[in-house]
């Protein structure tokens, strides 16, 4: 039977590229939002711990293997990379969000300085240290902004996917631009 | 305009930080000069010998440069590049690069020959407040006469009127400590905090940091400053904790420690590529230190204003930073003891000085002739000084001089610490104004911001507000001595204005003279800030920075009261001129906004579909065939081939919120006007949600997918408002309810098959056809080529409809899919027009008809509201006014001859009423030609229109000149009886 093809938020568009740091696309797998039914977060936390994963705290996020789970909003986290345990809809509402948002990853040295030209948030490690989870801005659009271990991991919508290149592309630019300044 | 030889200024050797080993070329209007790496289009022209920068905004004066800094009033000029100019660019800050294009402003047809200096034949006709007295009759003048006579003569310099396409950058930055300032106060100040460890931001306005270490050159550690900045600024450079920010203004003091910052990132340079050439900086600061120096003031003597007359300080910068001596012959003129080292510099240098000082009892002790209790009281020089008059108790004298140095004292620069409306206050034996501590929270002044004027209490002070700030960090400092340097103590007696005949100038940047500010005070604009604007004092772009203290000095005088009476004028953001292509950074052209795109946007451009934007969305409008000469060939197409056989529109910028919990049903109760816990599973409700004021905000449809679990649609104007609205009504109104909201609008790619082959279509793609007992209204799971999909059985079109949402990532090849598919059966893809058509034929209304003024009575829905249970907007829409005979409702609008165009946003009067504003009845808000009734059809807002069907209305657009009689009709004008999406 024939069958409807897939395609990725940034199927067909030129990632940017410059030296110093590295902008790709990130395929998180499954995305799903979780609201606790009033009390039910500690009941949600210990049908994720044989995954390795809990409930975060506000602006935290917890990484388990190719799973985790981030702090995505008031009462509301996003439990990416692995289904959603069917035994969660006893506790909390659960949405389907594995196609709604585009995802990319930047990582190297100058990532935060590429973020400070769109991001209005203090992204210093002292501040937004590894394991980090906030919503924000990405210029207007709306960001979900983690950081990992393998760097910052930023979620916008998947109708924006263009506009988020061209804007992220234009501070890597003009970052390498000054990089490249003499003195 | 060059001066004679053996007068003028000069470079000199050994002198200046400039690096001689690259010459460079540049160009000021038209002619070619050289230059070196280092230099400001300042230096390099009077290094030239070139006096003559600029004319003055108003009476087109000659005027060079006043000082060596950004406070520049005088010489403004043009950066011109291919195809694009910079106005009003301050000489004093534009450095020198190889291939610089330059030209001067406000003349014509030359800077040495200016015909628009007739204006200064006409000054005694021109003071203030000319405009107020002489343009007031005849009144019929103004617009027609008077307006683009001023018009065409005011403003400073010209733009190119072509789009600015340079790269700017907005850019966040956050810090424990901001130093404002890299001059010997912020130097140690920074060198302190980084030693502490504090993340510290070094922010400075000159491109070389180093403040009057630089121009003044004092002598600090044993080494010349210079040398002791360098140093600094390498151990500052070594520290990952501290920033280094050149060529960076801090412009504004805002809340929670915010400051706005302009830095110049590629202005210095002839190729940038995609190098910004300015970023806006937002600074986040938990303690910031204002070490911003202070500005040397003029004096207001008659015809202080020639090329050649310029402040001590400035001359000294000059020669010092960049080894240009600004004359041959130079007068001091001062009445403090600070210009005295530049006297003595100058004439090291090779310069013949002398030096007038004010006091009487100064020292005279000298090495130059120095004149004691004199004062300068006239010069001469049309295009550049030649000659001074001094007047002291002997008599008058005539100096022959190139250059008049002027120093009337310091002026803290303290503007910043006045941004959260702080009022500085007098220090009388400075003469000057100087900060209070905390106008700005978190904000200290140190060094000469505070009023500290030599260079060793600047290095201390700067030491002791960090050590401040780190005890208020927490952070413990480290062991720092301030150097030592070799002091020369500030002594002042005031002088502002010597009289005399002459126009004394105070503001140069807008030719504003004592006598101005003296008529101001005799017509009793005797507050500060009524003086201000009457004059027009300190509203050029150097905001008053070289004139305010002594206007109001001035001010003060003519009103009998001292100067702390008089009090300033309020200093407000910006410090310095910001442009707005930086402040705009990123927000030209499609850069404005995102762009959302709909997973079939390929299909549909591929399909040569014209793009429109709804929101910050792009559908299309309709999808053009062969042949198609008009987008109406095409709409009246696409709307045949859905009343006829099937088409297929992508309906995904529709938001769809997702609403569970068990107090889910409740809560929809609540935000909607009719009843939502009653649905079925499996079923869709139409709802209609008001404002709290009683007015409709949205509509749209809500499904029951489980026994606690919703979809809500919502259009696509209003998606976002009702997503923030059910927020504020969970968070504010029930707060203890059970309900979980969150947004799938990008989750789900969402299409409308509709028309009366829409089941046979959709039958060739689900895993399992549908059958009859889908019923209208119905909702449900199934499966479409083996992806799980969910389907709505709802019309916008009034046919038999669905809607089949998929996950987004199989949008584009399931709507390539349909439309093939559809085209076998007849049909295709339509846009939006058909889409707008096919709705008014059914009086289905949008956001044209409820465009927050009508209540659900207007559009004939006020049954909707249940009456059975409270929801928001409720109890408003029952206020008296919002319902009765007197509102304007909805009717259908059918014109009385069928072809002729029914315009929206026309008028609707009495047939017999003349059509003017009183008699308007009502308006038209949606229009279309209807293929399938074959007639121009409206949609409107009528007085009492639902009691008028049958009656003959007068619809008149003035705008486009149209006017006709239409029949009031009800709204459906399609299938009334709704058999068809029933079907």
């Amino acid at each position: 039977m024939a069958e409807l093809i897939p395609i990725n938020p940034f199927f067909g568009m030129e990632i940017p590229k410059v030296a110093s740091v590295t902008l790709e696309e990130w395929l998180p797998g499954p995305i799903t939002s979780i609201t606790p039914f009033r009390g039910g977060a500690a009941q949600v936390a210990k049908v994720l711990r044989p995954l390795g994963l809990g409930w975060p705290e506000p602006n935290r996020m917890i990484v388990s293997g190719p799973a985790q789970i981030a702090f995505a909003g008031r009462d509301t986290a996003f439990l990416m990379g692995v289904a959603a345990p069917g035994a969660l809809a006893a506790h909390a509402a659960l949405a389907d969000q594995s196609d709604g948002w585009a995802a990319l990853r930047l990582t190297g040295q100058g990532a935060g300085a590429v973020l400070a030209r769109l991001v209005p948030m203090d992204l210093r490690t002292g501040f937004f240290p590894e394991g980090s989870s906030v919503r924000s801005l990405l210029g207007h659009m709306p960001l979900m902004l983690m950081r990992s271990g393998a760097g910052f991991e930023i979620l916008t919508f998947r109708s924006m996917a263009q506009t988020a290149l061209r804007e992220i592309g234009e501070a890597m630019h003009s970052m390498a631009a000054r990089a490249a300044l003499p003195g | 305009m060059s001066t004679p030889p053996n007068a003028g200024p000069v470079r000199v050797a050994g002198y200046g930080l400039i690096d001689r080993s690259e010459p460079l070329r540049f160009s000021f209007d038209g002619v070619e000069y050289g230059g070196c790496r280092g230099d400001t289009v300042a230096s390099a022209l009077l290094a030239n010998g070139v006096r003559l920068m600029g004319r003055s905004f108003k009476y087109h004066r000659p005027r060079g440069v006043l000082t060596a800094g950004a406070e520049e009033p005088n010489a403004l000029v043009t950066v011109i590049e291919d195809g694009q100019q910079t106005p009003n660019v301050r000489a004093t800050v534009q450095e020198l690069f190889g291939g610089l294009r330059v030209a001067s402003q406000n003349r014509w047809p030359s800077l040495s020959l200016d015909l628009m200096a007739v204006n200064d034949l006409a000054a005694p006709f021109l003071a203030a407040g000319f405009y107020y007295k002489t343009f007031m009759w005849p009144r019929a003048f103004w617009e027609k006469l008077y307006e683009p006579l001023i018009r065409r003569a005011a403003g400073l310099g010209r733009l190119s009127g072509r789009h600015d396409d340079a790269p700017y950058e907005k850019a966040y930055a956050f810090c424990d400590l901001l130093v404002i300032g890299a001059g010997p106060a912020g130097l140690m100040a920074a060198l302190a905090a980084g030693r502490a460890g504090a993340d510290v931001i070094l922010a400075e306005e000159d491109s070389r940091m180093g403040g009057r270490l630089l121009s003044e050159q004092p002598v600090v550690g044993g080494r010349p400053g210079p040398e002791w900045a360098e140093t600094v600024l390498a151990e500052l450079a070594t520290m990952p904790n501290i920033r280094l920010m050149p060529r960076t203004t801090v412009t504004g003091a805002y809340d929670h420690g915010t400051f706005g910052a302009l830095e110049r990132v590629g202005l210095h340079l002839a190729e940038t590529g995609p190098l910004p050439r300015e970023c806006f900086w937002r600074i986040v600061a938990k303690r910031a230190i204002l070490a911003a120096g202070a500005l040397e003031r003029p004096v207001a003597f008659p015809d202080n204003d020639r090329p050649g007359v310029m402040l001590a300080s400035a001359a000294l910068a000059y020669l010092n930073r960049w080894g240009v001596l600004a004359g041959r012959r130079i007068a001091v003129f001062a009445n403090n003891d600070g210009a005295r080292a530049t006297a003595r510099a100058l004439q090291a240098a090779g310069a013949e000085v002398m030096l007038i000082d004010s006091r009487p009892n100064a020292s005279a002790l000298e090495d130059f002739r120095v004149w004691r209790g004199a004062q300068v009281t006239g010069t001469r020089g049309r295009l550049g000084l030649r000659e001074i008059t001094l007047t002291d108790s002997a008599g008058s004298v005539t100096l022959e001089v190139d250059c008049l140095a002027v120093s009337g004292g310091w002026n803290p620069t303290l503007h910043l610490a006045c941004h959260m409306n702080g009022r500085p206050e007098w220090d009388a034996a400075l003469a000057a104004f100087v900060p209070r501590p905390d106008m700005v929270p978190g904000l200290e002044a140190a060094g000469a911001a505070r009023g500290l004027f030599d260079t060793a209490a600047c290095l201390a002070d700067g030491l002791r507000a960090a050590r401040e700030a780190l005890a208020d960090l927490g952070l413990k400092p480290a062991a720092l001595e301030a150097p030592e340097t070799a002091d020369q103590p500030y002594a002042i007696e005031p002088l502002w204005a010597v009289p005399g005949r002459g126009r004394a100038w105070l503001d140069l940047a807008n030719d504003v003279t004592v006598k101005d500010v003296t008529l101001a005070a005799a017509e009793n604009f005797r507050s500060v800030e009524h003086m201000k604007r009457y004059t027009t004092q300190g509203m050029a772009p150097d905001q008053g920075r070289n004139s305010n203290v002594a206007a109001l000095a001035v001010l003060a005088d003519a009103t009998g009261r001292g100067i702390p009476e008089t009090g300033t004028t309020t200093f407000r953001p910006p410090y310095s001129p910001v442009s707005i292509a930086a402040m705009g950074a990123g927000g030209r052209a499609e850069g404005f906004q995102p762009q959302r795109f709909m997973t079939s946007h390929q299909a549909s451009v591929a399909r040569h579909a014209p793009m429109i934007e709804a929101g910050l969305w792009y559908r299309p409008s309709y999808f053009p065939l062969p042949g198609e000469a008009t987008w109406r060939d095409a709409c009246d197409r696409e709307v045949a081939m859905v009343r006829g056989s099937v088409g297929v529109c992508d309906v995904s910028t529709l938001g769809k919120i997702d609403i569970q919990g068990p107090d889910a049903a409740r809560f929809l109760d609540f935000v909607y006007t009719n009843t939502f816990s009653t649905l079925p599973v499996g079923r869709v409700r139409y709802g209609l949600m008001l404002r709290e004021d009683g007015h409709v905000m949205d509509d749209g449809t809500t499904a029951r997918l489980g026994e606690t679990h919703y979809l809500m649609t919502t259009t696509t104007a209003a998606a976002g408002q009702v997503m923030r609205h059910l927020d504020f009504v969970r968070q504010a109104h029930c707060a203890d309810w059970d309900v979980a909201l969150i947004s799938v609008t990008e989750q789900w790619a969402q299409f409308a098959v509709a028309g009366p082959k829409a089941r046979d279509l959709l039958n060739t793609m689900l895993d399992e056809p549908l059958t009859g007992d889908f019923p209208f209204m119905g909702c449900g799971p199934l499966r479409l080529m083996g992806v799980e999909a969910r389907l709505f059985r709802i019309s916008f079109s009034g046919e038999l409809g669905y809607e089949i949402a998929v996950p987004a990532r199989y949008g584009a090849a399931l709507f390539r899919d349909l439309c093939a598919r559809a085209e076998t059966f007849g049909g295709g893809p339509y846009g939006l027009e058909a889409l707008n058509v096919l709705r008014i034929e059914k009086g289905f209304v949008t956001h044209a008809e409820i465009h927050g003024r009508v209540t659900a009575f207007d559009i004939g829905m006020a049954r909707m509201i249940a009456a059975g249970k409270d929801c928001i907007g409720k109890a408003a829409a029952a206020r008296p006014g919002l319902s009765g005979a007197e509102r304007e409702q909805l009717v259908g609008l059918k014109p009385a001859s069928p072809q002729t165009p029914v315009s929206a946003g026309a008028h609707l009067f009495a047939a017999a009423d003349p059509a003017v504003r009183k008699h308007s009845q009502g308006y038209v808000t949606s229009a279309c030609w209807s293929p399938t009734l074959g007639s121009w059809l409206g949609l409107g807002f009528l007085r009492n229109g639902r009691a008028r069907t049958g009656e003959m209305v007068r619809m008149v657009d003035h705008l486009r000149g149209a006017e006709m009689l239409c029949e009031v009709c009800h709204p459906v004008f399609h299938d009334p009886e709704g058999g068809k999406m029933r079907g």
